[in-house]
């Protein structure tokens, strides 16, 4: 596979979220505003390259048995690292994320793409991978997160179309809006795939 | 393609067909529509009107462009499920907030699984609760009730909260009500689900059709009946007499109309009656502690959710099989 | 390199530097972010505090008092002149239970300002709080003129649509904060004079 592909991958045939339904916990419940679901894809891209680039590094020096609890501390490392970076100087939406940038650990795409790629492959197309994964996350929750925030807030990036009390469809900002917005966003995804490989 | 269409039992269909039930189903709710038309006028007959084509347009809409299939409006389940819905909302409700929960109804609630008999939850209480929960303010203010003899068949009317709204906010105001108000509709309230004997006409007609069967319904007043009445008896002060939840809100009009739709409930009479029992108990636990006032649409669509579950517990009976 | 075999010694190694070395980096990134982050938190308070004292004078010292449940940041001029307390303030009688305010009081007793800090109303409904519209109509009012109670009960303030049961909690939590800024007045005044 070439590297470019290698990259490409992640944005729409494999694409973590509309695809391999991977890291729905963080997506349904982060994608509130187009903001907050660019930052949680962002921070999540970061982790991916991060624990991509040092896993394949010690991909000879971990023994096979004890390569999961490796691999978690490498990752758990790195999103401790971007949760105080957060902290520090962006105060505003680490308030708002909250709870979900420590559980970025736990995002089946990270441990996924380090068992998956990072572990069997050279440093330079493992980190092509984990950005082009990490950017297909970002993509989709940016996009869902635009959805949700124009229907539920009547605004986009945070830029106010509509007054503050008008009538906007509330219920796309909470818990059922999200279920709603994802599973239409998969089906329309699945229709453009059928039809590109139906021609 | 397959061959053949397999399918849950029973397999043995009864004579009657989908529009020959939902025909029965439109006959049951006319008591209720005039009884509306009577209270809001110009306002009840816009909204029911709109509500159903919407519905029925959706339908269409999705099955000839989008499916490609051969359209089934003819059936005149979208139609029951128009006028179900714009009972379920304050008759004064802007009427592209009408339009968005009938294509919420038909478009995601009831195409996107399938269609008619694919359908989990019941339409029309989908479209509802999206409503509610998307435009509180507008779902929660009802118009006042006047005849239309009073103030004119386009008489704007005057809004106010319902009886179960005024309820969560003290248990004092209740004492302005009367029971009688509530028998002949003349209270606050989504507006179909006024008038208690308007409906109850409509539930009993159903039951000598045999469409719905009589223990869904029973159950249900049944637990709400005497959960409620437990409550009052502990605490008088907090908890209201048990007769007034059996008439508020819209627990007549769920019980008789929407927990009995065929589709989502269970198939044998112990699973209804567990099904019931259970929508019973969500609605008194939502009406007493939870954040809305009325909770017989999430009891329901909570319930619905749990069919496939009763559906493995209690099979029917097989047919010519002994015990 | 070759793959390392899965020996017990091999998995130890491998574990102890992979955990010590994380270790250290982490604790190197905790040093480095620490002031940034005390910093980030205290630019927080000082911001809310700000926030409903806007308009007044410069602050130029801030004191915390906490006297019966509620948490008084009193603020003062340069000249140790007293300018008013933001006052964090609750009431427990919300529709989804506790709802937080700051409340900004002049030291001739006028709201400056009220700010929402943790809500958890119906979303759509009392949730609307935090709109300028609603928050926004104390601003300038004296509770010695100003009844704060929702004009259902027979006061002043403007409720939200649908929503009273919010509307009242708020208008309680502002009355608890002004109120306990009356009793507690003169000790303020004198808290500055004797810096």
């Amino acid at each position: 596979m070439s590297n470019w592909k290698t990259f490409t991958k992640g944005l729409l045939k494999e694409n973590p979220i509309l695809v391999l339904l991977l890291g729905c916990c963080p997506t349904l419940a982060t994608t509130t505003s187009a903001i907050n679901g660019m930052s949680m894809g962002l921070a999540t891209t970061f982790v991916l390259i991060m624990s991509n680039l040092s896993i394949s590094l010690l991909k000879n020096f971990i023994p096979d048995k004890v390569r999961i609890p490796c691999f978690i501390v490498v990752i758990a490392s790195f999103v401790t690292v971007v949760q105080l970076v957060m902290q520090a100087y962006v105060p505003a939406i680490y308030e708002t994320l909250g709870l979900f940038i420590p559980l970025i650990v736990v995002n089946c795409i990270v441990l996924g793409r380090a068992e998956a790629f990072a572990s069997k492959n050279p440093v330079w197309p493992s980190i092509l991978d984990g950005a082009g994964m990490g950017l297909g996350f970002t993509l989709a929750l940016t996009f869902l997160g635009s959805i949700r925030e124009i229907l539920g807030s009547g605004s986009i990036f945070n830029w106010r179309f509509l007054p503050e009390d008008a009538n906007t469809i509330l219920i796309f900002v909470l818990a059922p809006g999200a279920f709603i917005a994802l599973g239409y966003l998969i089906a329309v995804v699945n229709k453009v795939k059928k039809s590109r490989t139906s021609k | 393609m397959n061959q053949f269409i397999i399918s849950g039992s029973p397999h043995v269909h009864g004579p009657e067909s989908t529009r020959r039930i939902m025909l029965d189903v439109i006959i049951a709710l006319t008591p209720a529509i005039l009884v509306a038309l009577y209270y809001f006028g110009w306002y009840a007959l816009r909204l029911t009107v709109i509500s159903v084509a919407a519905c029925v347009l959706t339908e269409w809409l999705i099955q000839k462009y989008l499916l490609k299939v051969p359209t089934t409006v003819g059936d005149l389940s979208a139609v029951v499920t128009g006028i179900l819905l714009a009972f379920n909302v304050p008759a004064n409700l802007p009427v592209w907030m009408i339009i968005i929960g009938a294509v919420v109804s038909i478009g995601i609630a009831k195409m996107s699984f399938g269609g008619l008999g694919h359908n989990p939850f019941n339409p029309a209480l989908v479209g509802r609760v999206f409503l509610l929960v998307s435009f509180p303010t507008a779902m929660t203010t009802w118009p006042q009730v006047s005849p239309i003899f009073e103030k004119g068949f386009f008489a704007d009317a005057i809004t106010g909260p319902t009886p179960l709204g005024l309820l969560k906010e003290s248990a004092g105001n209740i004492d302005k009500m009367e029971v009688l108000d509530m028998l002949i509709g003349n209270r606050g309230g989504a507006f179909g689900e006024m008038c208690a004997i308007a409906l109850i006409i409509g539930g009993i007609y159903l039951i000598a059709r045999r469409v719905i069967d009589v223990w869904t319904p029973l159950v249900i007043f049944a637990t709400v009946f005497a959960f409620t009445g437990v409550c009052y008896l502990i605490d008088p002060t907090t908890y209201i007499s048990p007769i007034y939840h059996l008439f508020y809100g819209g627990l007549i009009l769920g019980a008789f109309f929407m927990a009995t739709d065929m589709v989502t409930s269970p198939m044998t009479t112990c699973g209804k009656c567990i099904f019931a029992f259970g929508i019973g108990v969500i609605t008194v636990v939502i009406r007493l502690w939870g954040a809305y006032p009325e909770g017989v649409s999430f009891a329901i669509l909570i319930m619905n959710a749990l069919v496939p579950l009763i559906n493995r517990g209690f099979r029917p009976k097989r047919f010519g099989s002994k015990k | 390199m070759a793959k390392k075999e899965s020996t017990l010694k091999n998995m130890l190694i491998a574990l102890l530097v992979i955990t010590v070395v994380s270790g250290g980096v982490l604790g190197f990134v905790y040093n480095l972010t620490k002031p940034a982050i005390l910093q980030a938190d205290a630019n927080k308070n000082l911001a809310a505090i700000n926030e409903v004292l806007k308009g007044s004078a410069d602050i130029a010292s801030t004191e915390v008092k906490v006297i019966d449940d509620l948490t008084y940041n009193l603020a003062y001029s340069a000249d140790g002149q007293f300018i008013g307390a933001a006052i964090k303030t609750f009431s427990m009688n919300g529709f989804g239970g506790k709802v937080e305010l700051m409340v900004g009081v002049l030291e001739n007793g006028n709201i400056n300002k009220v700010s929402v800090l943790s809500q958890a109303e119906t979303p759509g409904l009392g949730a609307n709080m935090t709109n300028a519209r609603f928050i926004g109509q104390f601003d300038g009012k004296n509770p010695s003129n100003y009844s704060l109670k929702v004009k259902k009960d027979g006061g002043d303030v403007d409720a939200i649509t649908a929503a009273t049961i919010s509307s009242r909690a708020v208008a309680e939590a502002v009355k608890r904060a002004t109120d306990g800024f009356e009793a507690n007045r003169t000790q303020f005044m004198k808290g500055g004079n004797n810096e």
